[in-house]
Order: structure tokens, then sequence, then C-alpha cells
């Protein structure tokens, strides 16, 4: 009889410890929030900060996945084009939100909390992470094109950079300094293959010299003399004045170039300003110059808008914790942390107008009002001499675009390199387009 | 100098310049490891530099190496010894029972190996997707098994094609059924083969990146994954990546190193009769 008490007791109080745990277990849940990144150093920062809001957050715990950007794209796209659910938030930029939101892939954010503030985030960074006038990704940097030159050698050469030089100028100047027997070149460039290297450069050019991807109709234009005149400078600027190799050189060949003191000139992304002030990653830091993109016939277009911005895949099944988290990292508080702690000028830049008000940030980035201007005149919509049916400066914002860009891509390095004429890739380029467009439905 | 001693010594002189040129790229990474970021892209190649260690704290202040790497060698021996477990039996029925099919047979094993693994992605992503296998040990240890089958099989059945047929047939004889066969006499025999054999199966494992990169995400990312992280679009990244990769590859490194003679008597068994 007392042995059967006692197993009754054993027993009840067992069952009530194990109604207690699990009573327990839930307020001590911890949601786990998979975000898929980038390595690049606004990225490298916000995963060391983020135990700042792992510990203002108890109830979150986050998991890194940094890839290479390709890798990043392929991986992403697998996942949410099959609902697979593994990323909780997902690092993309301006080109793919548009086009995944019309899928539905994308959860909008459209119930932001009332702090975030987003009316501080910059318009045309808004705009480009927008899809029918819906906000479904929040932009963690931004950045635009921008002309960074050698301030040591152009003064000794006696030429004086305005605020918005011309292509024509640019030419000009390459010939002046141009000094290829002592290692350095007038002009670096993109000029590796690839539809976010060279043809990110190619198409701002091509805005800029009056020409554009595809008219109203989505009939191809690179066989137009826009797209002949440009590609015929981008190529004779680049052999007379560019480094040896310079089709293998995309945005890290060219900073490698520049920050060791071997480029003049350099027409590239905004974010590099960055790193060539810094004078841990750069020889040439107090020697740099900046100004905007170069213009030719068309004042608008010659300067690109890229954002990495942080979405939530719609297959995420911890969508409240996600939005918790991208609305931290891409706050005006989150900026305020990291000036705290890795001081003003690794501030994320190009995403908020506190950030470009700030005085701490301005006397820190001497760079930045020119960054704002880039960003603030770049227009993903009106950005070439005649209308065009789709968003983007530099790209075309349809899926196929992808492929596009990587096969003229292709064309406009073997024309770099002498493998064809300009003409001949130009003509392949626009059958092969013309290919792609017919078989997408696009044209007949 | 004799002709025949000259002979020699150019040949082993050739032989350590090959070597030392396959070696070169990882010697370079290991330098570059070593490296400042300004260094490592400097115009003029430099062998002599201010080595710095801040690349590897870095790395390891980054990413958890550990975890990546206790991954790495559940998923690479597990995978091995899944597919050994396949292919020895499959092997050995190739070898001592061949029907007229036999070559054929091998031959398709071996076309699978042709096929663009992209190819099958978006099905694989799937499957694993509706069984919960996405970012787990056991989906990439099935992967990895199923991806070296073929070559595992293909080894297997070269080198028990050199044990002679009288010893099994001694064995059967005695009263031994296959199983017995296979464990008793088949496998002590072939122990050199199915070692070499294992050993390039780790290797290929160890190595592998398109399906580890894409079937996983943090539980079960290998070393290939810590390696892809540390690539960069905008920003210099060489002497970090070397870094990592350095340490990606020491393990598996020290461990072909030690076990290259094993390698090498497998791979040279049955070569000169």
């Amino acid at each position: 009889m007392i042995k059967s008490v006692k197993s009754a007791a054993v027993l009840s109080s067992t069952m009530a410890l194990a109604v207690a745990l699990g009573a327990a277990v839930p307020a001590m849940a911890q949601t786990t929030v998979t975000i898929a990144t980038v390595n690049n150093g606004d990225m490298v920062v916000m995963q060391g900060l983020s135990s700042a809001f792992e510990a203002a957050n108890p109830d979150i715990e986050l998991e890194w996945v940094v890839l290479e950007e390709n890798v990043l794209r392929q991986r992403a796209t697998t996942d949410i084009a099959t609902g697979g659910g593994q990323f909780d938030v997902m690092t993309i930029g301006t080109y793919e939100v548009p086009i995944w939101a019309a899928e539905g892939w994308l959860t909008a954010m459209d119930n932001l909390p009332d702090d975030y503030r987003l009316d501080d985030v910059l318009e045309p960074v808004r705009a480009g992470l927008s899809y029918d006038d819906t906000l479904y990704a929040l932009p963690f940097y931004a950045e635009s094109s921008m002309l960074f030159y050698r301030s040591d050698v152009f003064a000794d050469a006696g030429i004086e950079v305005p605020d918005q030089p011309t292509y024509d100028q640019v030419a000009e100047w390459a010939a002046a300094i141009h000094d290829p027997d002592n290692e350095f070149y007038a002009i670096c460039l993109r000029g590796k293959p690839g539809w976010g290297e060279n043809m990110a450069f190619l198409s701002t050019l091509v805005n800029t010299f009056g020409g554009q991807w595809f008219d109203m109709d989505w009939n191809p234009q690179l066989d137009s003399p826009e797209w002949a005149a440009a590609v015929n400078f981008y190529v004779d600027l680049l052999n007379n004045y560019g480094p040896p190799g310079a089709s293998s050189n995309g945005f890290n060949e060219n900073l490698a170039l520049f920050s060791t003191g071997r480029c003049g000139m350099w027409i590239d992304a905004t974010v590099a300003a960055g790193m060539l002030f810094n004078p841990d990653q750069s020889q040439v830091s107090d020697q740099l110059g900046f100004a905007r993109a170069p213009i030719d016939v068309h004042p608008v277009g010659s300067n690109w808008l890229w954002s990495w911005a942080l979405a939530i895949p719609a297959s995420s099944d911890a969508a409240d914790a996600a939005t918790r988290f991208v609305t931290w990292a891409t706050s005006q508080d989150y900026i305020e942390l990291v000036a705290e702690n890795n001081g003003w000028v690794a501030a994320p830049p190009g995403t908020r107008i506190s950030t470009y008000e700030n005085p701490n940030y301005q006397e820190a980035a001497p760079f930045a009002g020119s960054v704002l201007a880039a960003i603030q005149s770049a227009d993903p919509i009106n950005t070439t001499a005649n209308p065009k049916p789709y968003s983007g400066v530099q790209y075309a914002g349809i899926p196929e675009f992808q492929a596009i860009g990587a096969t003229v891509g292709q064309m406009m390095a073997a024309a770099l390199t002498g493998q064809m004429s300009v003409e001949q890739a130009l003509a392949s380029a626009q059958s092969s387009t013309e290919r792609v467009m017919r078989q997408a439905g696009y044209i007949d | 100098m004799p002709t025949s001693q000259r002979h020699k010594l150019m040949m082993s002189l050739l032989g350590w310049v090959v070597a030392f040129l396959v070696f070169f790229p990882i010697l370079w990474m290991f330098l570059t490891s070593f490296k400042t970021e300004l260094d490592a892209v400097s115009g003029t190649p430099n062998i002599f530099f201010e080595p710095t260690l801040e690349n590897y704290a870095a790395v390891q202040e980054r990413a958890d190496y550990f975890r990546f790497a206790m991954n790495s060698i559940i998923i690479s021996f597990g995978s091995t010894i899944l597919a050994l477990v396949f292919a020895i039996p499959a092997a050995y029925a190739m070898a001592f029972f061949p029907s007229k099919r036999t070559r054929g047979t091998l031959l398709w094993m071996l076309s699978t190996k042709m096929l663009p693994p992209v190819g099958v992605l978006v099905p694989v992503y799937l499957i694993f997707r509706d069984l919960q296998l996405l970012d787990s040990h056991l989906g990439l240890v099935i992967v990895f098994a199923l991806m070296n089958l073929p070559i595992i099989v293909w080894m297997l059945f070269t080198f028990f094609k050199e044990v002679p047929k009288d010893i099994l047939e001694a064995g059967r004889m005695d009263g031994a059924s296959p199983r017995q066969e296979l464990r008793f006499i088949l496998i002590p025999l072939s122990v050199p083969g199915i070692a070499s054999t294992g050993l390039l199966s780790v290797i290929l494992a160890w190595n592998e990146a398109f399906w580890s990169l894409n079937l996983t995400t943090v539980a079960a990312a290998p070393l290939t994954a810590f390696i892809a992280s540390f690539s960069s679009p905008e920003g210099l990244f060489w002497a970090k990546l070397s870094a990592a990769s350095t340490m990606a590859i020491a393990p598996i490194l020290i461990f072909g190193w030690l076990s290259q003679k094993q390698l090498v008597r497998g791979l040279t068994f049955g070569a000169v009769k």
C-alpha cells in the first residue's frame, strides 16, 4: 500500500514537473532567424554588432549564412522559387526586388513600426525597392557611381576637375596623365564580363551617349548608333589608356590597382570612396579626388543606382521576428550604433537623409556630399534620352536580363580584347538579345 | 657522369619541377594568408614581407571554424562509408559473376557523372524540401554517397578483378557463403584498394562545393561554405580568403599526407603483374 502511494506521489510529482517544464518551454523558446547575406565590409560590421540586437531581443536567435554574391543569388533564387523556407531574411538588390515581388515571393513592408521613419530613407532607393508602389525590402546600404581620380597627379598636370566632368574631358585627361612605362595607367574601368560587371558600367555609358537597351515595344537597340559610339569610346579609352588585361578587371581588381597607386582615374561604385579613404586599405588615401560620374550628350543615367537590401521571403515561418531584425538593421539607431563602435566613416552609406545631415558623418566622410548627390540624381525610371519600358539604370529590370547581360558582357569583353570588332560584337549582341526576347514573348 | 645516371638525375629534376608547379598555388595561398590585404594585391608579387596573423584572427572571429570542420568530417566520412557499403557488394557481383550487361551497366553508372549537377538542382531541392533533408548531415551524406558511387564501384571493380578467382573458388569449396567470401577472403585481400578508394571518396566529398553550398544553410554547412563566405564582391579579401582556404584544406592535406603510402599502394595495386 505504502509502495503504491509512494509510486503515485513520484508519478504525480513527475507529471507536475513535466507540466511545469512544458509550460516554461514556450516562454524560453527562441525564434531562429536565418539571414542570407553577402560578404562585404558593411555586412561584416552588421554581423559583428548583431549581438546588440540579440541582447535586446532575447527571444530571437540569429543565424548567418554568408556567401559570395553570385552564389548567394543562385542559392536564394533556388530557395525562394521552390518555397524551401531555408531563409527568413535575404540580402538582395534593386534588380531582384521588383521581379521577386511580382512573383509573390516577398513579404510587403507595409506595417513598419512608427519609429522606423520611412520618410528618412532616400526616395530613389525606396523607389528601387518597390513594386506597384509597395515597398518589399529595406535598404541596408545604397550606392551610385562616381569618378575617383588622383588629385596629386592631376595637380602636377595642371588639370582642374569640375564637379560634373564630361567623357570628352576624361579622354583628354587620360592622354595627358597616362604613363605605362612606370606602370601608371590613366583609366581603370570594369572589363570583366557579367551583367553586374562590365555591363553595369557600359549601360550607364550607353545611357549618357543617348542609347538604351530596349525601345517601348521591347525591341533591342544594340545596333543603334548610340551603342556603337559608346562601345567604341569604351574600347578605345581602355585600350589606349587602361591597364593591361583590362578585360579581367572588375570592382575588386580596379580597387586593388587604384589603391596601390596605379590608376589615374576610376569610374565605379560610390562605396569605394570609404575604402580608398581608409589608409589601412589604400596607399592613396590622402591623394584622392572625386567628382560626379562623367556625362556625354544625355545628362542623366550616367550614374547607376544599386542597393543591398534586406527582404523577407513569403516562405519564412518567422516573419515577425525577421521584421524586427530588418527594421533594426536598417534603422537610424543602427547607423548610430555603427558610428559609436566603428566610427562615422564606417556608417552604411546611401540610405538615410539623417546620416548625410549629421555633421559628424560629414566631417568623417568628405565624400558624403558627392555620394548623396549621385544617389539622389539616379532615377531608375527616367534614365534614357528616349522613353523606355523597363526600370533600372544599369540594367533592365526583367527576369531575362541576367542571361542577356551575361551574353552581351562576353561580347563586349571580346571587343575589348580584339577578338572581334565592336561592330561584330554589337551585331552578335543584337541578334542574341532579339532571340531571347522573342523566345520570352516580348517581340514577335 | 654515365648517361644512365644523367638520365636519372634529369628525370628526378623534372619530377621536382612538376611537383613544385603543382604545389605552387597552395604555397602561394599559404604565403598570402600571412600578408596584409594591401600586400596581397600588390602589383609586384613579393615573397619577403612582414607576416601577420590578423587574417586568421579575423576569420576565426567571424565564423566558427570548428563547427564547419566537424560538419565536413561527418559528411565526407559518412558518405564514404555509405557508398562503400553499397559499392563493395556491387563491385563483387560485377567482378566475379559478370553477365553480358555488366560492362554496359558500369558505363551507364559512369555516364551519370557526365550530367552537370545544376541540371538536377531543382528536382533534388524539391525532394529534399519535402523529405525535410535540407541543411541536414543525412541529406549531404546521401547526395555525396550517390555522387561518388560510380567512381567507387569502378575502382573497386578494377581492384577485385585483380584478385585470382581461384582463391574465392577454394573458399567456396570449403563451404563459404557469398557473404563469408566477401568478409573473410575478398575484403582482407583488397584492403589497399578499398582504402585508397575510400581516401579518394573522402577527398572528393571534402572538396565538393556545388551541393554543399546549395543544400545547406547553417547546421550542416561544411568547410566549402566556410571558404565561400570570405569571397567579397566589393572590397579586398584575398588575404582573408587565403587564410580561410588554408584552414579548410589543412585537415585533408594532413590526412592525405599521412595516408599517402596507402594511397599510392592502392592506386598502383595490380598495375605491374
